[in-house]
């Protein structure tokens, strides 16, 4: 048994600086992503978080370029792209698309520019691969502190609003005349999104940021039909498969073809899928409601 | 003076008391420079149940707007319990037409119908042996208490208009505010919803303002009707308000109103060419096969 756990956990994975960081940054960011994502989808803003992910690119290749920590790239055109949304017209469910698409238009194109420059000025791909496809474990330890900051923010606003969210993503008439100022909710919310998927956009990559958003919370809600339950699945799940997906990226560091590692992203994200697709799976997904339904119809 | 506008007189003259739950005076809206709704006028007294009727475009919507204050009237006032209506006005619950959600949500009957009692608040609901009790309560009392750890969105449309009424009742409302609850529903959900909410009114001293643009389903229940037509309403008894005279001065144009086995039917033409029937009223019922309801 210790041997087989020897095998699986390499020693020094949790002595491993680089590994601790990436563990505590990657947990909490999956964490948030998780949370804020199963209202993504209960809202219908898959576009959205995506575009806003991918539009993160533009911000971090750009502080790649001037060299600021990217971190600050991605929350800042987050923020800024979530509010071009809004102003835009990302209220209105048929603005929606066209408001999210032309956001995300505008942006990689600058990001094209950006990432163009910076591999040209500095002859390398690095920046290109970290901004687009991740960079867990060169996270600086003096960032974890910032990332901690910015995820209590994003999950203190879903939590905070999480009755009137609900309510405006059954209907955002009832919510209007219930007294929720549906405009400013939507918009904080958004904001929260435009976080949570930049500080993923650091750990697994702006291109891969929305699988940690929209899967987990794909995969919880086949397990619950209990929304508060649900958020607390998405939240975990997005934990499990990161933390699972850097022990895995450790202990590729031997495995063919390279002998330099598989990339930690991959692993996040495939996980991501596979549990997805193990929720749909007849005898783990859809607990109790369908039944409840057959027995009625039954009876 | 027409008799739709003696009808409207005469509620108003009665709508002068106090105990009108709901008081519509004067009302205009202009939108884009046409106008939508004018001079609208009627009242609703506790427990009564009244159905806001007319086809599409006939300002139906517009006026359940400025009812919930989502609209402000370019004339007139909104008096609800007596007061001018704020903007959040708890006494009233409100039904929408339709829900957004995806029949995938995680969302249970019982959570919509928890928002409905403190929906508008920060933070998360905490879960107590009393909110639990009284959601059941209110679940049953719709008839939903079977699907009440059902998904929202996998209801039918009928089980999704019990579960937003009991959503809506939870608060305690004093009126209740329907948008065309009975479209896309089947012929038996219809009478269903109908008699939950007719016996709601009546047993709770709730009133119910219901729009539909088929009047048909609501006779055996109606104590009034407010009839919209060409953004002009009259309001009144069915007796009172649908008939030849009064409708054929509302659509500016000659209808006729006929009675079929306890049914209505408002046709436009002469009776010199072939009658077209007006809006969907006529259409939909001209084919509709069902009993007598009486």
């Amino acid at each position: 048994m210790t041997h087989l756990l020897r095998m699986i956990v390499e020693p020094g994975f949790f002595g491993n600086g680089p590994v601790r960081v990436a563990l505590i940054a990657g947990g909490v960011v999956a964490l948030v992503s998780g949370v804020v994502g199963m209202f993504t989808v209960l809202r219908g803003q898959s576009f959205a978080g995506h575009a806003l992910a991918d539009v993160g690119a533009t911000g971090g290749s750009g502080a790649f370029l001037v060299g600021v920590n990217p971190l600050w790239g991605f929350v800042g055109i987050g923020v800024v792209a979530a509010g071009v949304m809004e102003m835009i017209g990302i209220r209105r469910p048929r603005g929606r698309d066209v408001a999210t698409g032309i956001v995300l238009g505008a942006g990689l194109g600058l990001a094209a520019l950006f990432l163009y420059w910076g591999t040209t000025f500095t002859n390398t791909t690095g920046a290109t691969i970290s901004v687009l496809f991740g960079s867990m474990f060169v996270i600086s330890a003096s960032t974890v502190p910032v990332i901690v900051a910015f995820s209590l923010l994003a999950l203190a606003v879903v939590v905070l609003l999480y009755r009137p969210l609900l309510l405006s993503s059954v209907s955002t008439y009832i919510a209007t005349v219930r007294g929720v100022p549906v405009r400013i909710t939507g918009v904080l919310y958004l904001l929260a999104m435009a976080v949570a998927v930049s500080l993923a956009a650091l750990t697994i990559g702006a291109i891969l940021s929305t699988a940690l958003l929209v899967g987990p919370a794909a995969t919880a809600m086949r397990l619950t039909s209990k929304t508060g339950l649900a958020v607390l699945w998405s939240g975990l799940i997005g934990v499990a498969a990161t933390w699972l997906g850097i022990l895995l990226a450790y202990d590729s560091f031997y495995w063919p073809p390279a002998q330099h590692g598989w990339p930690v992203s991959f692993f996040v994200v495939t996980l991501v899928f596979v549990f997805y697709l193990l929720a749909q799976l007849p005898m783990i997904g859809r607990a109790g409601g369908g039944r409840a339904r057959q027995a009625r119809a039954g009876g | 003076m027409t008799t739709g506008q003696q009808a409207a007189t005469t509620d108003r003259q009665l709508a002068g008391s106090s105990a009108d739950i709901l008081a519509v005076d004067g009302v205009s809206v202009r939108l884009a420079g046409r106008e939508v709704l004018r001079d609208v006028r009627f009242a609703i007294r506790p427990g009564e149940f009244v159905g806001l009727i007319g086809s599409n475009g006939a300002g139906k919507t517009t006026l359940l707007r400025v009812i919930l204050g989502l609209q402000q009237p370019s004339a007139g006032t909104v008096r609800i319990d007596g007061s001018d209506r704020g903007r959040h006005a708890p006494a009233i619950g409100y039904v929408p037409q339709k829900i957004l959600l995806d029949p995938d949500m995680p969302l249970r009957a019982r959570d919509l119908v928890g928002l409905g009692l403190d929906g508008h608040r920060l933070g998360i609901p905490l879960p107590s042996r009393g909110r639990r009790q009284l959601i059941d309560e209110m679940l049953r009392a719709v008839g939903a208490g079977l699907f009440g750890d059902e998904r929202v969105g996998n209801l039918s449309g009928g089980e999704q208009q019990r579960v937003l009424i009991a959503h809506a009742l939870i608060s305690r409302p004093r009126l209740l505010l329907l948008d065309e609850p009975l479209a896309n529903l089947d012929i038996r959900s219809e009478q269903e919803i109908v008699g939950l909410l007719a016996r709601i009114a009546r047993e709770q001293r709730i009133s119910v303002l219901l729009s539909a643009h088929e009047m048909n389903p609501l006779l055996p229940v109606m104590d009034r009707v407010v009839y919209l037509a060409a953004g002009r309403a009259a309001s009144g008894t069915t007796d009172e308000v649908v008939r030849t005279e009064v409708l054929s001065k509302l659509y500016g144009q000659h209808v006729d109103v006929i009675h079929v086995h306890g049914r209505i039917l408002v046709v436009a033409g002469r009776g010199d060419g072939p009658a077209e029937p007006v809006g969907e009223d006529g259409a939909h019922c001209a084919v509709q096969a069902v009993p007598d309801w009486q």
